[in-house]
């Protein structure tokens, strides 16, 4: 993605239906960061939708010519919770469409639903997930931060094929669109997780406490009075906070369902998925695919007889592939941070 | 990026209708080409006709608007290999293996995806922003979400400017990093980006406090549509369900 | 005592009075802690807006306490620094509207209101503008209307010459001497402060280090020095009028 879904791509009932979980998410959301909302006031959630906004306008290279830019939902979540995240990204999109005719009208639930929610939440709860199991101080967000962006990008690309599965317009083998999407997204998904680990660095050096993820890992404050007199205080209430205790799996379990029961959806389509070595056509597009020569080519595991077990095994193992690959990286990258500083 | 959006300030009768019946108008023609079927061609000649003669109407210039049509590209290119990797019954152009189904797909996202790019430039480029949150308020959108888009739209400027200033100020003290060295500039800069209007976004709500600001924005729309001027507003909407109602009678 | 949430301690002990109607400058260094004390004068920042710190502050006979904090806030206007996080409605009219509708005003009392205080600035041509759309110096006249339409009794200032051309800081420091208010001035620019204040306070360190006539603050060279303030070329203040003139 990291275009705008026109209008006309997707079927009316598609349209309407991504338009009515859109139209949920966004109340639900108004409900839990009324609160937030209240005590930090909107102009917050504004400047940080204006902020996205004018970050999506940078590109990135991606290879073999082509940019990508921040979609910024796994990045929005963990800097002001998901929640608020969710209504950020909504109201960049609804922006972006009413005021610069960019992304159709009919088609803002389906962007909603990939860009502002699946992003968000997949990005977030992994986020929250990691952070369970890295060491307790503010600095651990930055690694956990990226491996949810990582993975939320071509989580989002599954859902965009899922949702073609269901509403495309026109019948393409399922497996190609979605090693395509997932493969190129997973490129898009490296920068996204570099823009997002420094984005975080640069936010964590300065100003810690804005970190809506890492709130709870917050030290206390020390005052020092006119006479020199010290004394130790909390920090004020975090807004909002999640409490703690939710455990590793809930963050995993919410990526996995995406990704293995989009891919079931995919697989359960008439076309199905063809599971053979990487001899199908759809060449344009395959070739710049990171994965189209894996065993996961086509999204389907070898060897496994029933097309739509397969299908939604390999978009889990994709998934969990993705999250190692990511803890890797992301390990790499605090190692050479601190040896920089 | 202008806070002004796609808006030509010109005067016309278009730019004249208020926001809400637009915004109204807008999703009811989209929702007519969206489910017109495909193959009925005739019916896609007819809301390119309507749009055509509410562009002029409005006195938008030509390549305001195919400068704007631009954002589509990338839907292009998917649209362009439909043809090429759909599956079914294939047709035989100029020697290329094609299919049926790939070809009539091709138009379908390419005709109705233009025409609603169009039509929402038609409302953005005859409607000021400040017009446009008015009339979302009037169609009833929470007041939270309100807040959140005026400030969004406020500040988009400011944010953009800010942004602006820091790649001129890379770029002058002779920035010449690789690939990687260039995309972790930017980001670091991003870093301070987000601080920066995080913190603007801490004093505008010091501000809104200390001018008695209790949790609520004050109502920006003043007063509702009349009824002739939804009916204006309402024409070619209205015109668009009845060649979609046209269409798929046709088709079946 | 004041730390903001990231830890940094800005104030260590404050302590003045401002009498009605004086005209008082708060001069002082970068980060001496002169905006984090204006942002406890209407109870935005400190124990009552929930915050780290103690003290204790009294506008015109009212204590700042939670119970009062619309009151206060009503009396004590504050103009930022930036107008742009002080003109955060869609045009000049929304904005000036903005603490008058909080107050209760509806309809032409509202509007009266709202064109009264644009007056005041000389930006009533400029209603239905875009911030964006206006130069710096009418952003910051705007910004000073935004606050007047709320009839403060103390009108408090940050930096309110910085950033304007000479022009435009002329015909700011006339609105500014022509208003009926308390008035409170954080300030670098010293000349301004001569003009429009009688009376200086002198902060440094998060604590006031000096209180008294402007005029015998600026002309302290030791004073001066130890606080890092600096008059502009050849500015002698003991030859120039001030506002006792």
């Amino acid at each position: 993605m990291g275009v705008h879904v026109p209008d006309g791509f997707f079927n009316a009932p598609t349209s309407v239906a991504t338009g009515l979980i859109a139209a949920g998410a966004v109340g639900f959301s108004l409900q839990r960061a009324n609160r937030e909302l209240r005590e930090t006031g909107p102009a917050l959630a504004g400047l940080t939708a204006a902020f996205v906004f004018a970050v999506q306008m940078v590109n990135f290279p991606v290879g073999a010519g082509t940019s990508g830019h921040l979609l910024g939902g796994a990045l929005a979540a963990a800097l002001v919770g998901p929640w608020t995240a969710v209504l950020v990204m909504s109201t960049v999109l609804l922006v972006q469409g009413l005021l610069f005719a960019d992304g159709g009208l009919t088609a803002l639930g389906t962007n909603i639903t990939l860009m502002g929610l699946v992003t968000v939440l997949v990005g977030y709860f992994l986020t929250r997930a990691l952070l369970k199991v890295m060491p307790r101080r503010v600095g651990s967000v930055v690694p956990a931060a990226t491996v949810g962006a990582l993975v939320s990008v071509p989580v989002a690309a599954l859902a965009f094929t899922g949702l073609y599965s269901i509403g495309g317009a026109v019948d393409i083998p399922l497996a190609k669109l979605a090693t395509a999407m997932v493969g190129w997204h997973i490129l898009v998904g490296i920068g996204e997780a570099v823009i997002t680990a420094t984005v975080l660095s640069a936010v964590v050096a300065t100003r810690p406490d804005l970190v809506y993820a890492a709130r709870h890992l917050q030290q206390d404050l020390v005052l020092v009075d006119a006479d020199g007199n010290s004394s130790t205080v909390s920090p004020d209430r975090p807004i909002g906070a999640q409490p703690a205790g939710r455990s590793l799996g809930v963050g995993i379990a919410v990526t996995l369902v995406v990704a293995g029961g989009l891919s079931l959806f995919a697989s359960a389509h008439p076309d199905g998925l063809e599971f053979v070595g990487g001899k199908l056509g759809f060449d344009g597009a395959a070739k710049d695919s990171a994965v189209a020569g894996s065993p996961l080519a086509d999204y389907g595991v070898h060897g496994i007889g029933n097309t739509q077990v397969s299908g939604a095994l390999a978009g889990i193992i994709g998934v969990l592939v993705t999250i190692v690959v990511g803890l890797a990286i992301a390990k790499l990258a605090s190692l050479r941070a601190s040896k920089a500083s | 990026m202008s806070g002004d959006g796609l808006l030509v300030a010109v005067e016309s009768p278009v730019h004249r209708i208020p926001a809400q019946v637009k915004l109204v108008a807008l999703f009811i023609f989209v929702l007519a080409v969206v489910s017109t079927p495909a193959a009925v061609f005739w019916a896609f000649g007819g809301y390119a006709v309507m749009l055509l003669a509410a562009l002029v109407t409005a006195k938008l210039p030509a390549p305001v608007v195919s400068r704007r049509l631009a954002v589509e590209t990338p839907f292009l290119v998917f649209a362009l290999l439909l043809p090429f990797v759909a599956t079914g019954p294939q047709v035989s152009v100029f020697g290329l293996q094609l299919s049926q189904s790939g070809v009539l797909g091709a138009w379908n996202v390419l005709a109705k995806g233009t025409l609603g790019v169009i039509a929402a430039i038609l409302l953005s480029a005859t409607t000021a922003p400040r017009e446009l949150l008015a009339g979302l308020e009037r169609l009833r959108l929470p007041a939270t979400l309100v807040a959140i888009l005026s400030f969004m739209v406020r500040y988009l400027s400011v944010v953009s400017d800010d942004l602006h200033r820091m790649r001129v100020a890379r770029e002058s003290r002779g920035y010449l990093g690789g690939r990687a060295g260039q995309l972790k500039a930017v980001a670091g800069g991003v870093g301070v980006l987000f601080v920066r209007s995080f913190e603007r976004g801490e004093r505008i709500h010091l501000a809104m406090q200390s001018r008695a600001y209790t949790g609520r924005m004050p109502q920006l729309s003043t007063h509702g549509a009349s009824q002739s001027q939804w009916l204006v507003g309402l024409a070619i909407p209205l015109a668009a369900i009845l060649i979609a109602i046209a269409a798929r009678v046709v088709g079946l | 005592m004041f730390a903001y949430p990231d830890g940094r301690q800005a104030l260590f002990g404050v302590d003045f009075t401002v009498e009605r109607g004086e005209r008082v400058a708060l001069l002082g260094p970068n980060g001496a802690g002169k905006t984090t004390l204006v942002l406890h004068l209407n109870g935005i920042l400190g124990s009552v807006a929930g915050g780290t710190g103690s003290g204790r502050v009294q506008i015109g006979g009212t204590g700042l306490h939670r119970e009062h904090l619309g009151e206060i806030r009503r009396k004590v206007g504050l103009v930022f620094q930036d107008p742009d996080d002080q003109l955060f409605m869609p045009t000049v009219r929304d904005d000036v509207a903005f603490g008058p509708a909080n107050l209760g005003l509806r309809a032409s009392e509202l509007d009266d209101r709202v064109h009264e205080a644009l007056v005041q600035v000389g930006m009533q041509d400029h209603a239905d503008l875009a911030p964006h759309h206006l130069s710096f110096g009418q952003r910051r006249r705007v910004a000073v209307a935004t606050v007047l339409a709320m009839r403060p009794e103390v009108l408090v200032l940050d930096e309110p010459s910085s950033n304007l051309d000479p022009a435009a800081r002329r015909e700011l420091a006339d609105i500014l001497a022509g208003l009926d208010v308390t008035l409170l001035m954080i300030t670098h620019d010293l000349p301004y402060a001569l003009q429009l204040c009688e009376r200086s306070l002198l902060m440094n360190g998060g604590r006031i280090v000096a209180d008294g006539k402007t005029r015998d603050l600026l002309a302290d060279a030791d004073l001066m020095s130890a606080n890092r303030l600096e008059l502009p070329y050849a500015f002698n203040p003991l030859s120039v009028p001030g506002p006792e003139h």
